[in-house]
């Protein structure tokens, strides 16, 4: 017999929780010099009405762990940054961060600088609970030399030669909490994918003390499987304290299928890092709407083509 | 069958020939190339010499179909699904041969993407480390250089993001056999590492083979060895003959033209 998993008409049994909340409610549960973990990959799929709560809090000496995009030049433009810690920090269709590379070139903020598999293997060590996993990515390069805090450890095996390899200890990321944006969800914290690649995100989820995600639209349970198929049920509700429902909340960056990055909004974005007017005027205009919403009308009275 | 007569071939699509040129002989492999130049390197390729290399859409899946570089819209035969997270599990599986830029890189094939200065309060902030500490010891590295100059071929790097042969002869036995800096492709020339045991010495080595430095290979038509070696900041091996760089096929110059970069994109590396 086969069986096919189909959406069902069935009603979610009662005494599971509710778990959504707004943006606001979830800055409340952040704190001065915590870790943060944000999923997405560079300017793709970021929970950008979260880091723009953030950016509008008053929340301070923040330790931000992701595949950077925006969200790290803004909030170290901003002075919410210790220390970043990322595998990169790119825009994508604009290769280097222009706000995070000035914050280096201008040494505004701490960074650990990983290789991008190594960053992986960090959050894949804190999903785990063990201290460290090891690679051999580092072994040679700079990397350890820019991370005096990287040790090594030795194999407790012998290989073929009878020689004990060394490889780099790639630590656990202790995140306070992730957050991170889905296509889908439901109330009870369930997050779907419905685009080409889920990036880390569930490792976020599952390396975080608790973990928020915002989505661009909360549905039935029942419902979730009428746009994807089982496989894109990757973020399960035992990995999640707070559902935020935020339309377009990874713009200015990409959400497909739901909607493309807004290209021209991340020029004039990224623009504003060589003109501190520009900048602040962006501060203003986009990064102190007082809410999401605020946010999405002031998108709409720009008009053009804004998601 | 009609013949048709192509304009001779251009510095770009010698260079993406180079390029594909590196991949020979790699077989079933993830030919993984960054950059527009690269990208039409590999795709080329893959489409005449290694049909059976497999490739992503630089996006998210293995498609099987040569596409036209920077058309995200382009139809695509996929053949697996290749996320991000995947791609390292192909990094760390060996079965990959990938080509990055280099900012700078020096004799021993050491690169740097990161940082111009002191990494700590870098004066240029470049793209970083990326994937360079994991491929190097991992599998196959090729670098393509588009401005051959003593700003980019230097004695010393500022940050080792991909380490070179220097770096890596004092790892393990499993890093050394992996580890291979296939070529080094530059608007000026072709690079590698393979010359002789002998040539390796230096007279400051008191005449020790030491770790591999890099050859002169090929020169591009109409370069001299003599501009090659002007415009690096370091000795490089040059043999005594040194051959030019092999032009495309009319097969090649068909397919980078009309099939894999019919808009063009390739120019803008070389200023045009």
């Amino acid at each position: 017999m086969i069986t096919t998993y189909a959406a069902s008409a069935l009603p979610a049994p009662g005494g599971r929780p509710d778990k959504r909340m707004t943006e606001d409610d979830v800055i409340a549960r952040l704190s001065d010099g915590m870790t943060i973990g944000i999923g997405g990959w560079g300017s793709r799929r970021k929970p950008m009405s979260l880091v723009r709560a953030i950016a509008r809090s008053e929340l301070t000496d923040l330790t931000i762990v992701c595949y950077g995009g925006p969200e790290v030049g803004i909030l170290s433009a901003l002075g919410k940054v210790r220390r970043a810690v990322y595998g990169f920090v790119s825009l994508d269709s604009i290769p280097l961060e222009p706000h995070f590379r000035q914050a280096r070139q201008q040494g505004t903020i701490e960074v650990t600088e990983l290789d991008e598999g190594a960053f992986y293997l960090g959050l894949l060590a804190a999903a785990h609970r063990v201290p460290f996993y090891p690679t051999r990515a580092g072994l040679g390069s700079d990397m350890m030399l820019m991370n005096p805090d990287l040790a090594t450890v030795t194999s407790p095996y012998p290989d073929a030669e009878g020689t004990h390899e060394e490889l780099v200890a790639i630590p656990a990321f202790q995140l306070d909490a992730s957050l991170i944006h889905m296509n889908r969800a439901d109330a009870a914290g369930n997050g779907q994918f419905l685009g080409p690649d889920l990036y880390f995100d569930d490792l976020f989820a599952k390396a975080a003390a608790t973990t928020y995600l915002s989505c661009e639209k909360v549905v039935p349970t029942g419902d979730l499987l009428h746009e994807g198929s089982l496989h894109t049920l990757k973020i399960p509700r035992l990995f999640v304290n707070g559902v935020v429902e935020a339309p377009r909340g990874a713009h200015f960056t990409e959400c497909p299928p739901d909607y493309g990055r807004d290209e021209a909004f991340q020029r004039a974005y990224a623009a504003t890092a060589k003109d501190p007017e520009a900048w602040l005027a962006f501060v203003e205009r986009w990064l102190e709407a007082p809410s999401h919403e605020a946010y999405l009308d002031r998108l709409d009275a720009e008009g053009g083509d804004h998601g | 069958m009609v013949e048709t007569i192509r304009d001779p071939a251009t510095r770009d699509e010698v260079c993406a020939v180079a390029i594909a040129e590196a991949f020979r002989g790699d077989g079933e492999v993830l030919c993984n190339p960054i950059g527009t130049t690269p990208i039409i390197g590999g795709r080329l390729a893959r489409a005449t010499f290694e049909p059976a290399m497999v490739m992503t859409d630089a996006i998210s899946v293995l498609a099987a179909n040569p596409l036209a570089v920077g058309d995200d819209d382009a139809e695509r035969l996929i053949e697996a699904w290749m996320p991000y997270r995947d791609v390292f599990d192909v990094v760390w599986s060996g079965r990959r041969h990938v080509v990055m830029g280099a900012s700078q890189i020096d004799a021993h094939g050491n690169q740097n993407l990161a940082a111009i200065g002191d990494w700590q309060r870098p004066k240029a902030q470049l793209l970083g480390l990326r994937g360079a500490p994991g491929n190097l010891v991992n599998h196959a590295t090729t670098y393509w250089v588009p401005n051959h100059s003593t700003r980019s071929f230097v004695p010393s790097v500022d940050v080792v993001s991909g380490p070179g042969y220097d770096r890596v002869a004092p790892l393990s036995t499993a890093i050394r056999r992996d580890h291979e800096i296939r070529r080094v492709v530059s608007n000026l020339a072709v690079m590698d590492f393979e010359a002789p045991e002998g040539a390796q010495d230096r007279p400051s080595a008191g005449g020790r083979a030491g770790p591999r430095r890099m050859r002169l290979r090929s020169i591009h038509p109409g370069v001299t060895v003599e501009e090659v070696v002007e415009a690096t900041g370091f000795d490089l091996i040059v043999p005594d003959e040194v051959p030019e760089s092999r032009l495309p096929t009319d097969e090649e110059l068909r397919l980078i033209r009309d099939v894999l970069d019919p808009h063009g994109y390739r120019k803008a590396e070389f200023g045009g």
